[in-house]
């Protein structure tokens, strides 16, 4: 099996299935001849020709738009935004469109697309190559929200994504683009949208985390267990809208100890809607309150983003505090 | 009003292209299209069945029987004119008032009025507001209420067509207000550069809400506007049938053969309020209808058709009372449609109701239950 890296295991996913299923396109800024600026569809121009993966003008609505009008007439549109700091001009077309669409017709137009972007922070790109916008879409009923932790469920769940029959927003964590290698598969292969994934098993607390901050649960549960021989869980929550209510429950009732981890500022954050369901469905089983790491309540930063961005020792000092209650 | 259906001297100019007068005259040195009395008579029905719809939905209405209307009276010759120079397999991407192109192109008049009730006569549930029409089967796209996102849709929709090697042409319907969104200015932008096939019906009514068109731009026509994103345009007299038919079918045609896609620009007049709930006395002048009510598209069109022997008073009163007890007709059925199931608060969001959806609507039910607004029928989702 080869081991790819995120950013390669999403440009196998985008050739797997535009071999498999001619409706597929690809389009963006610079997606063309250039194959993006992280090269994720690198080749694909060469491979399948400019009617299938092109460069569009540099108008995100536009993109959006448009892509939306070809999932209405019978194609599978996968459409880039180069960064997601620069989805919002296509806000409207997501929210008050694409998300809408099915509900609105009663069934009667729908938009199977997917709309890849590169989102979070560490790779020193300042306010606006950095940000993590997951909240704003997973409070947009009608899309579904997806990130990738590793390699393989990159390109499992961007396939899923493709075939799903609903608009998918599929944020890919750029700082660990190329930081993350793993075996996997050549050829199709799915990852079921809305399933978790538990990295690490443990039963003294869980940390719920996604995307590159998944990584980062899993140095402080190793830390922690080294240190002082707690077992840390730690689940991938992988698709953020619809969520996995059920396993997130289970987890949280088996483990009574809960941290909630993302790189987004805290308030009104995603970390939010985890702990308001545990608290809804789970309190008695709590034996400590529960905790969120998160990015600050400010706008990015450049210089000081390592601070910003929840690290281990923030993760250590949470799990410290929901073990010792 | 110059003269001549689809010359390049006539395209190059502002003033709106025309083929009949005011009173339903040809004009100096226009050509009669010569259309079969049947498609002609067909095309005023469709324009008629318009204004007599717009009128018992606006007394609906008033006597609170349905919740909004936004009319298409003045604009009846933009719409049936434009919709009947498209082929049956191409798409619309309407606005707010192109309902009227979607019973000329065979909406079941139930579906028509079930969407002013918002019932289940409606296809979509009940889930828009009213005068939000939508017909699959007619290739009539359901309309959001937001100003200039079908556009860029149009231009999609059309790509897909093309990359499939089909002739289908998308037309976007906007309204001068929308000429000022960044849907217009992206659409406009992509079309060009993708040679997408797509035909923009600017159909110019004067006002957006309480704007007029001359504060959406400083351009001395919106037909001008089509230069920039090498588009070509032309501006339209549209309250002209003829006109409107003509110069749509021959845009239409040549973008079908492999043409840029075109803006149209149909100048014509919103005779009411935005809608139901405006009152256009606070903000134009009545001499400004007055005048317009001079160039009434249906009228216009009457007088021609009086010219060639195929239309009389009597007739046109018949047709008249056969629209309007048609409609009357529908409106008892749909009145009496069966209420809505309570699930469809649930459904559609996505193409299976995600697990969470179901526990919400199951906890619902049981209040509804409780307070007596559930029926036997109502039941709850297996979780």
């Amino acid at each position: 099996m080869p081991t790819l890296t995120l950013i390669q295991a999403v440009n196998d996913a985008l050739k797997t299935v535009m071999r498999q299923d001619q409706r597929v396109v690809v389009f963006g800024e610079d997606v063309g001849l250039k194959g993006g600026v992280f090269l994720a569809t690198e080749g694909l121009t060469k491979e399948f020709g400019e009617q299938r993966c092109f460069d569009t003008p540099l108008s995100e609505d536009g993109i959006i738009g448009a892509a939306i009008g070809m999932a209405l007439n019978g194609l599978l549109p996968v459409a880039e935004i180069q960064f997601q700091d620069f989805i919002f001009p296509a806000f409207d077309q997501i929210v008050s469109e694409a998300a809408k669409f099915r509900y609105r017709s009663g069934g009667m137009y729908t938009v199977p697309m997917v709309i890849r972007t590169p989102y979070g922070g560490g790779i020193k790109g300042g306010l606006y190559h950095s940000q993590s916008g997951e909240a704003y879409f997973c409070h947009t009923p009608g899309i579904k929200v997806v990130v990738p932790s590793t390699p393989y469920d990159a390109k499992g769940l961007l396939i899923a994504a493709i075939q799903d029959p609903d608009p998918v927003l599929f944020l890919e964590p750029k700082r660990i683009y190329r930081s993350v290698k793993g075996e996997v598969p050549e050829g199709h292969y799915t990852v079921p949208l809305g399933t978790t994934r538990t990295v690490r098993e443990g039963n003294d607390a869980v940390v719920f985390a996604y995307g590159a901050m998944v990584s980062v649960a899993t140095i402080a549960a190793e830390k922690v267990a080294a240190e002082q021989g707690k077992q840390v869980r730690v689940v991938d929550l992988r698709t953020l809208s619809p969520l996995d209510e059920d396993s997130v429950l289970e987890h949280a009732k088996q483990t009574g100890r809960v941290v909630v981890l993302h790189e987004a500022p805290r308030f009104c954050g995603y970390g939010g809607e985890i702990s308001a369901l545990i608290a809804e469905h789970a309190i008695e089983y709590m034996e400590a309150p529960i905790v969120r790491v998160t990015g600050f309540d400010t706008p990015f930063p450049n210089t000081l983003e390592h601070h910003y961005l929840p690290d281990e020792r923030r993760v250590c000092d949470a799990l410290e505090k929901v073990l010792t209650f | 009003m110059t003269a001549s259906a689809s010359t390049a001297a006539s395209a190059s100019s502002l003033a709106p292209i025309g083929i009949l007068d005011p009173e339903g005259q040809l004009l100096p040195g226009a050509e009669d299209p010569r259309l079969e009395r049947e498609q002609l008579l067909a095309m005023y029905r469709g324009m008629l069945r318009i204004r007599v719809l717009d009128e018992r939905m606006l007394a609906l209405q008033r006597q609170g029987r349905i919740g909004f209307v936004g009319t298409a009276t003045g604009q009846e010759a933009s719409v049936v004119g434009s919709a009947a120079g498209l082929a049956p397999s191409d798409w619309i991407f309407p606005g707010l008032r192109e309902g009227g192109a979607a019973l000329f192109r065979g909406m079941p008049l139930e579906e028509y009025v079930g969407q002013m009730y918002c019932n289940t006569y409606d296809t979509a549930k009940g889930r828009q507001m009213c005068n939000h029409f939508q017909h699959q089967a007619g290739n009539f796209v359901s309309w959001s209420s937001v100003i200039g996102t079908q556009l860029p849709q149009a231009v999609g929709a059309a790509f897909a067509a093309k990359l499939r090697g089909e002739r289908t042409v998308c037309a976007a319907y906007l309204g001068d207000g929308a000429t000022s969104s960044g849907g217009f200015h992206c659409a406009a932008t992509f079309a060009g550069v993708w040679k997408a096939p797509v035909v923009f019906l600017i159909i110019d009514n004067g006002w957006a809400i309480s704007v007029p068109a001359c504060k959406q731009s400083a351009a001395a026509s919106l037909a001008l506007k089509g230069k920039t994103y090498g588009l070509p345009s032309r501006s339209i007299d549209g309250n002209d049938l003829f006109a409107c038919y003509v110069e749509t079918r021959a845009a239409v045609e040549r973008v079908r053969a492999g043409g840029a896609p075109e803006i149209l620009h149909l100048k014509t007049y919103r005779m009411m309020g935005h809608s139901s709930s405006d009152d256009p006395t606070r903000y134009r002048d009545a001499a400004e209808v007055e005048a317009w009510s001079k160039r009434d598209p249906i009228a216009r069109a009457k007088r021609y058709l009086e010219g060639r022997a195929w239309i009389d008073d009597a007739r046109d009163a018949a047709l008249r009372e056969e629209l309007d007890a048609e409609i009357r007709g529908v409106i008892k059925t749909v009145e009496a449609a069966a209420p809505m199931a309570l699930s469809t608060l649930v459904e559609d969001v996505y193409a299976e109701v995600p697990a969470h959806l179901r526990r919400q609507y199951n906890a619902f039910l049981e209040s509804a239950r409780k307070h007596g607004d559930a029926r036997p029928s109502d039941v709850p989702f297996p979780l």
